[in-house]
């Protein structure tokens, strides 16, 4: 949109210049006149419902009174927001609004932190002249797990249900019945199970809607406050952490205009219980006798170190094996990076779990998407995993720019997926069928698509939809958009944490830190920091767990990963941690993966340590420390460094900070990437490479894939936003929510089966079976079996396509 | 007097089966409709403009100058609205029950006048007969080619839809009645952006029309302009049909001219006061209006332009005569809580002001009023109604909640010495022993 002349307004009495466009309450807000609002907010339509920011405004037909959120602003205009009308209109609202509200205010969640509370104070009449009876209703009511609703405190300003309806695309909440007696409620039988509901809590202006996690446990007053970015959505939403006598309490959205825009899901808001599990490890943990016993940091690190010793004076850097590093900061995920190569002499390192993308496409692709192209773009293609539940926050850009801005949504995606409403085209496909699908789109058999994708600006954001369809299909779709489109730009998916910034440090066996290839030329750019770098060739996480089970490889680090519960086809790992010589774990909790391990080293965790962090458009933010974590936990990078002294290699690494500042002088893309930076000037963060230039450019490349599968039945596994990860295990609030072991079908597939709706099925694969819960889903299309990954009580089914389903329950 | 009826004469004339289409075509229905496809838009739209054809739903807007306002997209869309909720009118209700063709060939007039190809009529839900009559009255339209493609044998392909509103007063505001029709919540959309000749319907431009408004045209087309014009005062131009309940002889609707007085209308055509009682007051149109006393506008004509001045309004031509027997604050209060009832409670002054206003006054009514009490409800009205002025300048979105604000304004005026009556004795003088309707 081409920029418009800022027109000229006066209000109360003095002129200001602002953008043509804007809304009065905000072009105002901007120039140091504050409106009082409660309807209004800025991420959302205004609705001119409240009536609290009437202003004067002067008309053709003399003054008129208007609602400042739903007026333009005109070049001329002249708005009284302070006169005697004015001022009685905002003591008239606010007298309204208090006639029926409760005093509820010594135990209302929001005393402290109410638009209420400091309107009633700055703008009301000081005294209510009501006398007449207030309105009642059963308080609180639960709508859902997450959430209570008070209606009596409600103001009826329709912020909650209007997010719903508008951003998350959940209108389970609305109003019911009329007037004053209109109320928000749910459905019957229908919760509010959004997986957005927590953002409904932190935008109610009263204490109408509070959280079931944290009500009553503090006031705003006693809370510390620190800022940083969440790291369960790749997205990074920025939030602040809230924590009383350094218990964390809650996390609250920061609006970032470059990601998140306030909004967060209730995995990233609710999510932190973890941290404060009295099941941390937080002790050094060495196996003696066949158990794990509490030694001192020295104790454990000098067996390590040993061990280190003898494998690679044996058999060398080969012999180890590094996996994890997705989930700590960068400047963790560097300390690994450079600890791997320096100390074991290995390139066997990788973040991944044989369950993401190549690593030169996550890392390097060329014209590679910010979050913002969503905007502008002509058409969207989202081919990948169901965003909302791996991508909650980046879901919230696509459905926007599709219903907001114009943009054109394609989706394709084995079954239903949450954008399917906002699409203007939806393709499905048999898991395994998606090589098959893109070659049809090639070929011409889905014009429409066709002509979508052939736009002037085209953004793909490209995954893997499900463990059937493999690692090069999203490569291949990527490749393809950028045959057709006028101007291609590319996102491509991975969920895990700061797995982007892992991969940016070189967590991969072809990476080496700042986007440059694990190759001579890399290496000799690394060498006056590093020394000399190992040159075999590194092993990814599969080829690293096979070398474990054959004894090739003797030693394996891992950091921050769970395997066993965490990898698609998790047969090889349970092999080779079964089969391996020594296991170093450096994690939060013991879990399948590392119950075995020789040694477990006590990690902090997110909040507990500075560092920064790399999102899905590579934009790098400050994460912030509340408090140090609890009994002797310590940031990766300080135990990595403390284990390379030991180990007689020391890698010099003597603060995060300091980690920074290496990164920044050896990794190329990160030239310029300081705390500084992004403590002051970039407080949005900042994009990499900051200049520009990065060394690896990867091509997406196509490639020939699988045919479809030829079975009546084929089985599509994907994440669900609560499953029965580590953290989620750990966090009471949330782990209940997981689906737990159901099997989605079709009805006419369960009616072949003989399965109805709650009964017990047994589903087979080549590699893996399990009973599950039959759920019958018309979203689930007849000849696609859905199995949501990871589940308490679940079973891993493997990668292959090809599935029986039996009934059990007769 | 001798009144030439118009949009009444059929059902006058043969009161068992006007509402039929074998009566309807006997008597020249369906004429005009096919003239009106002959006539281009601008004809049409000029014809009637210069009609002065005001609209009858309650805001007398020229109903020629609003089909000039509507904007260029297509499609567009017409909507009447039948959800005639005012208290104290009923005549759209007899006309969709005893003419329905009438309203229906105007309805294609309007349509072929505004390249409109979809109509919609929305009924009150407490309407089934008439909308009975209506659907059958479509139905036979459809069966003869009047409806439908090609409509009358020509290009024009014209949909009509009957649907029943669902029990909200607040439906009777146009983009209300549009968000109902469009299957959401009742409430009325902001205008601007969403005048419904911009962004109505679907958001496409729409023209909104009353039953009585569209149920002229073939008469308007059948007479002229300019006869038209004629029958009635020269501002106000037509017949006028006015619903009279209450305390009268002969409560009902009568179409009438523009200009007789309050007077003629009370004791000469409806009969007069039952008992013989005196006059204390009336609401001259629908409860939305400022009351009205016989010592002051007794004599006033009824016309749009006299009775602004007087400072009420005629709104959709609803009287409701009060005679002695009545309590003021009873009538306020019954009046009030119908607009607190019908709120349709998007905005803060409407839905916690009317409801405030209704406790208020009954609370006079029950005994447990307090001197402070008149002023309390003026300055809550002033917080609804700025300056307390009609026509009202709002705090709210739409004009129901300083509509509730009229009958406090007949305490104020008027009889003030009866709500210090009611605190004095810490009752109602006039001590009904009836339960509130």
């Amino acid at each position: 949109m081409p920029e418009q002349e800022p027109v000229t307004v006066t209000i109360d009495g003095v002129e200001h210049q602002v953008a043509a466009g804007s809304l009065l309450i905000s072009a105002a807000q901007d120039n140091g006149t504050y409106i009082p609002r409660f309807c209004w907010h800025e991420r959302m339509k205004p609705v001119g419902m409240c009536r609290m920011c009437l202003v004067e405004v002067q008309g053709p037909r003399g003054p008129m009174l208007v609602t400042s959120c739903t007026t333009t602003v005109a070049d001329g205009m002249v708005v009284d927001s302070r006169n005697q009308t004015v001022k009685k209109a905002q003591e008239g609202v606010l007298e309204f609004l208090l006639a029926n509200h409760p005093l509820d205010c010594p135990v209302c969640d929001k005393g402290g932190e109410c638009p209420l509370q400091d309107q009633a104070f700055s703008h009301g009449p000081g005294e209510s002249r009501f006398v007449e009876i207030k309105r009642n209703y059963e308080k609180p009511i639960p709508i859902s797990d997450l959430v209570l609703l008070d209606r009596e405190r409600c103001i009826l300003c329709a912020r909650c249900t209007r997010f719903s309806d508008e951003i998350s695309g959940d209108p389970l909440i609305e109003f019911q019945s009329r007037g004053n007696l209109t109320e928000v409620n749910t459905f019957p039988d229908l919760p509010f199970s959004s997986y957005f509901s927590g953002n409904t809590i932190q935008i109610c202006p009263v204490g109408a809607l509070t959280s079931t996690q944290y009500r009553f446990r503090a006031r705003p007053w006693d809370l510390v406050m620190v800022e940083s970015s969440g790291q369960h959505d790749t997205v990074h939403p920025r939030l602040s952490i809230h924590a009383s006598q350094n218990q964390i309490l809650r996390f609250v959205g920061v609006d970032n205009d470059a990601t998140n825009h306030g909004w967060m899901s209730d995995k990233e808001r609710f999510g932190f219980e973890y941290l404060g599990s009295p099941e941390r490890v937080t002790t050094p943990l060495l196996r003696r006798n066949g158990e794990l016993v509490e030694v001192g940091w020295a104790e454990a690190l000098d067996a390590v170190a040993e061990r280190i010793g003898l494998v690679r004076d044996d058999d060398g850097g080969g012999a180890f094996a590094v996996i994890g590093g997705a989930h700590g900061t960068n400047e963790d995920a560097y300390a690994l990076s450079k600890f791997a190569r320096v100390v074991l002499g290995t390139n066997n390192i990788d973040a991944r779990l044989d369950d993401s993308l190549s690593s030169h496409f996550l890392a390097a692709t060329v014209d590679r998407a910010l979050i913002s192209d969503l905007d502008d773009a002509d058409t969207v293609l989202v081919w990948g995993p169901d965003l909302k539940e791996e991508h909650p926050t980046l879901y919230l850009r696509v459905r926007r720019a599709a219903q907001e801005l114009g943009v054109k949504l394609v989706v394709v995606h084995p079954r239903a997926s949450g954008l399917d409403d906002r699409a203007s085209m939806k393709l499905g496909y048999r898991p395994g069928g998606g090589f098959a699908l893109l070659d049809e789109i090639a070929e011409g058999m889905h014009p429409e698509v066709s002509a979508a994708l052939s736009a002037a600006k085209v953004v793909v954001l490209a995954g893997q939809a499900c463990h059937a369809d493999g690692p090069r299909l999203a490569e291949s779709v990527a490749a393809h958009v950028r045959n057709k489109a006028g101007s291609a730009r590319i996102l491509p998916l991975a969920r895990r944490g700061n797995i982007f910034g892992a991969l940016d440090m070189g967590l991969a066996p072809d990476l080496l830190p700042g986007r440059v290839t694990a190759d001579d030329a890399g290496r000799a750019g690394l060498a006056e920091s590093w020394g000399a770098l190992p040159t075999a060739r590194g092993k990814d996480t599969r080829a690293m767990l096979e070398g474990l089970d054959s004894g090739d490889i003797r030693m394996l680090l891992l950091v921050g990963a769970d395997p066993i519960r965490d990898m698609p086809d998790p047969r090889q790992a349970a092999l080779a941690l079964e089969a391996a010589e020594y296991v170093v774990s450096i994690d939060l909790f013991v879990h399948d993966s590392n119950r075995e391990a020789d040694v477990i080293l006590p990690a902090s965790a997110f909040g507990e340590k500075e560092g920064t962090a790399t999102n899905i458009e590579g934009r790098v933010q400050k994460l912030n420390m509340l408090s140090p974590g609890p009994g002797q936990t310590r940031p990766d990078w300080s135990i990595l460094d403390d284990l390379a002294e030991h180990a007689g290699r020391p890698i010099g690494l003597a603060s995060a900070e300091l980690i920074a500042k290496e990164v920044s002088t050896v990794a190329p893309a990160y030239d310029g990437i300081l705390w500084d930076l992004l403590e002051w000037e970039a407080r949005d963060g900042a994009v990499v490479p900051l200049g520009g230039s990065q060394s690896l450019k990867h091509i997406p490349v196509a490639v020939k894939g699988t045919k479809a599968p030829s079975a009546p039945l084929t089985l599509h596994v994907a994440r669900t936003l609560y499953d029965d990860g580590v953290m989620m295990r750990h966090t009471a609030t949330l782990h209940r929510l997981a689906p737990g072991p159901v099997v989605h079908l079709n009805p006419e597939d369960a009616k072949k089966a003989g399965a109805q709706d709650g009964h017990v099925v047994k589903v087979v694969t080549k590699h893996g079976e399990g009973e599950f819960t039959a759920v019958l889903d018309a979203g689930t299309p007849p000849g696609v079996v859905f199995v949501p990954f990871n589940q308490p009580g679940g079973a891993p089914l493997g990668t292959e396509a090809v599935v029986r389903v039996t009934a059990v329950t007769k | 007097m001798s009144t030439p009826l118009v949009v009444t004469k059929r059902m006058m004339d043969h009161p068992t089966d006007s509402h039929t289409m074998e009566r309807y075509e006997a008597t020249g229905g369906y004429v005009q409709a096919r003239r009106a496809l002959g006539m281009t838009r601008d004809e049409l739209v000029e014809e009637i403009k210069a009609s002065g054809l005001l609209g009858r739903g309650g805001a007398a807007f020229p109903a020629g100058m609003k089909w000039s306002f509507l904007a260029p997209a297509r499609p567009s869309y017409l909507v009447i609205n039948g959800d005639e909720s005012e208290p104290g009118t009923f005549k759209d209700r007899q006309l969709l029950e005893r003419d329905p063709h009438q309203m229906l060939e105007g309805v294609i007039i309007t349509a072929i006048a505004n390249e409109v190809h979809h109509a919609f009529i929305y009924i009150r839900g407490e309407y089934p007969k008439p909308a009975r009559r209506v659907q059958a009255a479509v139905d036979a339209a459809y069966a003869r080619g009047y409806l439908g493609s090609g409509i009358f044998g020509s290009g024009y392909d014209l949909e009509v839809t009957v649907h029943l509103g669902a029990g909200a007063y607040i439906c009777g505001e146009e983009t209300a009645l549009i968000n109902s029709l469009e299957g959401f919540r009742g409430e009325p959309r902001l205008k601007p952006p969403y005048f419904p000749a911009a962004k109505g319907l679907y958001m496409q431009p729409t023209i909104v029309n009353n039953v009585e408004t569209v149920s002229n045209l073939p008469h308007i087309l059948d007479m002229g302009a300019k006869a038209y014009t004629e029958l009635g005062h020269v501002l106000d131009t037509g017949t006028f049909l006015l619903s009279v309940s209450g305390h009268v002889n002969r409560p009902g609707n009568y179409e009438l001219p523009h200009g007789i007085t309050w007077r003629q209308l009370i004791y000469d055509i409806a009969g007069g006061m039952r008992d013989g009682k005196e006059l204390k007051a009336l609401i001259p149109g629908g409860a939305s209006s400022p009351w009205f006393v016989p010592a002051i506008h007794l004599e006033d004509q009824i016309t749009k332009d006299v009775c602004a001045e007087a400072g009420s309004m005629l709104g959709s031509g609803a009287v409701i005569v009060m005679d002695e027997t009545t309590c003021m604050i009873r009538a306020a209060e019954r009046v009030v809580r119908f607009f607190a009832h019908e709120s349709c409670g998007q905005c803060t002054p409407c839905r916690e002001g009317t409801t405030w206003l209704e406790m208020v006054l009954r609370r006079i009514e029950e005994g447990q009023g307090r001197a402070i009490d008149l002023d309390l409800l003026l300055d809550v009205s002033d917080n609804i109604s700025v300056g307390l002025a009609w026509p009202p300048r709002m705090t709210t979105i739409c004009p129901l909640g300083p509509s509730a604000v009229s009958p406090i304004l007949a305490l104020r005026d008027y009889f003030r010495d009866e709500v210090d009556a009611h605190v004095e004795l810490g009752g109602c003088p006039f001590k009904r022993v009836e339960a509130h309707a």
